[in-house]
């Protein structure tokens, strides 16, 4: 788990070596695009219907699916995102999908290869194989969904879209305090990690082996994931009376939204009427 | 003799464009004591970090007689002692101990070494008995002479300071002068605290908006107040002159 952590946190540091502050972590791409110009309630609203139509549409349904890819890669090039930026990115759905493998073995139907484990005999089903491609093929295309709404809203607009549709007022604080301190605390850990790179020096002397053994390494990453722990859980306890001193009582007050125009209405009900008839050709297979 | 420091014409911008460095030349010699003073934003930090590697700018930089370039880092940072502001960064074992130790042990120290490093760092900062604590616990003044004895452990011949005495009580602040006073160290600390200037560092170098504006004597730059003020700095008052009104 430390060297998890501390690969993960080194692959920050790589990539912002020389910078004081985090940025990498805001997904949002400042691009003038018609789809970073809708209004964020109407993109997070479209964005959802589009995962969930994904998530109706029944396995093996292969034309509806190829209309799905149509319309989120519509929405890429219109979002001047770039494919590969988007592509790159959506990468991150493949260790879901491998969660998805077992199915290939546990649904019965017309046998297409069976492997030996031990005792065990696992046998491949054709139907098993199609739920697989199909369920690792609406994760990538529901990733992508999320990546172009992330990197084409702010996230501040996006807690206001969620406001917007509902979402229970203190869950969407949540979302924005995590927001807000994500960026504190790999600060934090990139300046611990500054301050031990700074005292890792060596004698000159040849006959030392610097670095110390993998063990204590370890031991020294897992000590700073500690003190990290420690200081969020301090730093969380100094936000909340900060919050209680400026009067928070648990309730979360907002301005209200002005109301949606015309042409948004359009583009919300236009988005849903299309998504709402790719349901109905699915289910016509 | 090398001298500790040696830097010429030294520039550094950050990816974001921000020219935090231009055309910085200093030379700071064997045991001298250095303050870097200036305005926030002036480029102290950037500089500081600078001394061990960590930010790498274009220019002529030498640490102890080796140059700043990738295969010295190593032995550069045995040597640079870094202490940053806040000892929360610099403190992340568990244990006081564990933290003293990390340089010796990093460097491939035997045990007894070790061992005798965190003795004498702990005891250079009269901390001795603080091995066992949790660093967690300890006052911000304790933090601070901890942080020291992290980097006194690894027996770097120059002791550079970011902002030493911000925060602390006047007692802490006391205590943390009288052991800077008693290092035998080069020393280069950037500060705010003026009185710890005129009291320790017979040396003072001024920054703003990336470049030295002033290196001198303190005594002689301390008496300049024009410059003094042109770069927001403000000379130390003392009590007997603030009875008698004379500043």
């Amino acid at each position: 788990m430390a060297l998890l952590w501390e690969s993960l946190i080194s692959a920050a540091v790589l990539q912002h070596k020389k910078d004081m502050h985090i940025h990498y972590l805001d997904p949002f791409r400042e691009i003038s695009s018609p789809i970073h110009e809708l209004d964020p309630r109407v993109k997070l609203v479209l964005s959802l219907a589009f995962i969930i139509t994904t998530a109706l549409v029944s396995p093996g349904v292969w034309p509806v699916y190829i209309l799905l890819l149509a319309i989120i890669f519509s929405v890429i090039i219109l979002s001047r995102l770039g494919f590969l930026f988007v592509l790159k990115r959506s990468l991150l759905a493949l260790p879901f999908v491998f969660a998805a493998l077992p199915v290939i073995f546990t649904i019965k139907g017309n046998s297409l290869v069976s492997i030996m484990a031990g005792s065990w005999i696992l046998t491949a089903s054709t139907q098993g194989l199609e739920r697989f491609i199909s369920i690792a093929f609406k994760s990538w295309i529901s990733v992508q969904t999320a990546i172009v709404l992330a990197s084409s809203t702010p996230f501040p607009d996006l807690l206001m879209a969620m406001r917007a549709i509902h979402i229970p007022r203190l869950l969407v604080a949540i979302f924005g305090l995590m927001w807000r301190y994500l960026f504190v605390l790999v600060d934090e850990a990139l300046r611990l990690m500054r301050a031990r790179l700074a005292r890792s020096g060596e004698t000159g002397l040849p006959d030392r082996k610097t670095g110390g053994s993998i063990a204590w390494r370890a031991q020294v990453t897992g000590g700073m994931a500690g003190s990290l722990f420690l200081r969020a859980l301090e730093r969380s306890d100094h936000i909340y009376n900060a919050m209680l001193s400026r009067g928070y009582n648990g309730e979360v007050f907002t301005l209200d939204l002005p109301g949606l125009r015309p042409a948004q209405w359009f583009a919300l009900f236009g988005g849903l009427g299309l998504l709402l008839a790719l349901l109905m050709i699915s289910f016509l297979f | 003799m090398h001298h500790s420091i040696e830097i010429d014409r030294l520039s550094f911008s950050y990816p974001d464009g921000h020219r935090a460095l231009q055309d910085i030349s200093l030379h700071i010699q064997l045991c001298e004591k250095v303050a870097l003073v200036g305005p926030n934003g002036a480029g102290k930090s950037t500089l500081i970090l600078h001394l061990n590697g960590i930010l790498r700018g274009q220019g002529s930089l030498r640490v102890c007689g080796l140059e700043v370039k990738e295969p010295n880092l190593g032995r550069i940072r045995a040597m640079v002692g870094l202490v940053f502001q806040s000892p929360e960064d610099q403190l992340f074992s568990p244990t006081v101990y564990d933290d003293v130790a990390f340089g010796p042990l990093y460097q491939g120290l035997s045990p007894e070494e070790v061992q005798q490093r965190v003795e004498q760092a702990l005891a250079a900062v009269h901390m001795s008995g603080y091995a066992r604590r949790v660093s967690h616990h300890l006052s911000l003044g304790e933090k601070k002479r901890i942080a020291i004895a992290t980097v006194l452990s690894m027996q770097p011949e120059v002791l550079v300071l970011d902002e030493p005495t911000s925060g602390l009580d006047p007692r802490a602040r006391r205590s943390l002068i009288n052991l800077l006073r008693e290092l035998p160290l080069t020393m280069l600390a950037s500060t705010h605290d003026m009185l710890l200037v005129q009291e320790l560092f017979p040396r003072m170098v001024i920054m703003d908006e990336g470049r030295i504006v002033a290196d001198g004597k303190t005594q002689a730059l301390m008496n300049d107040a024009e410059l003094l003020e042109a770069h927001g700095l403000e000379k130390p008052v003392y009590k007997e002159d603030r009875k008698t009104g004379i500043t």
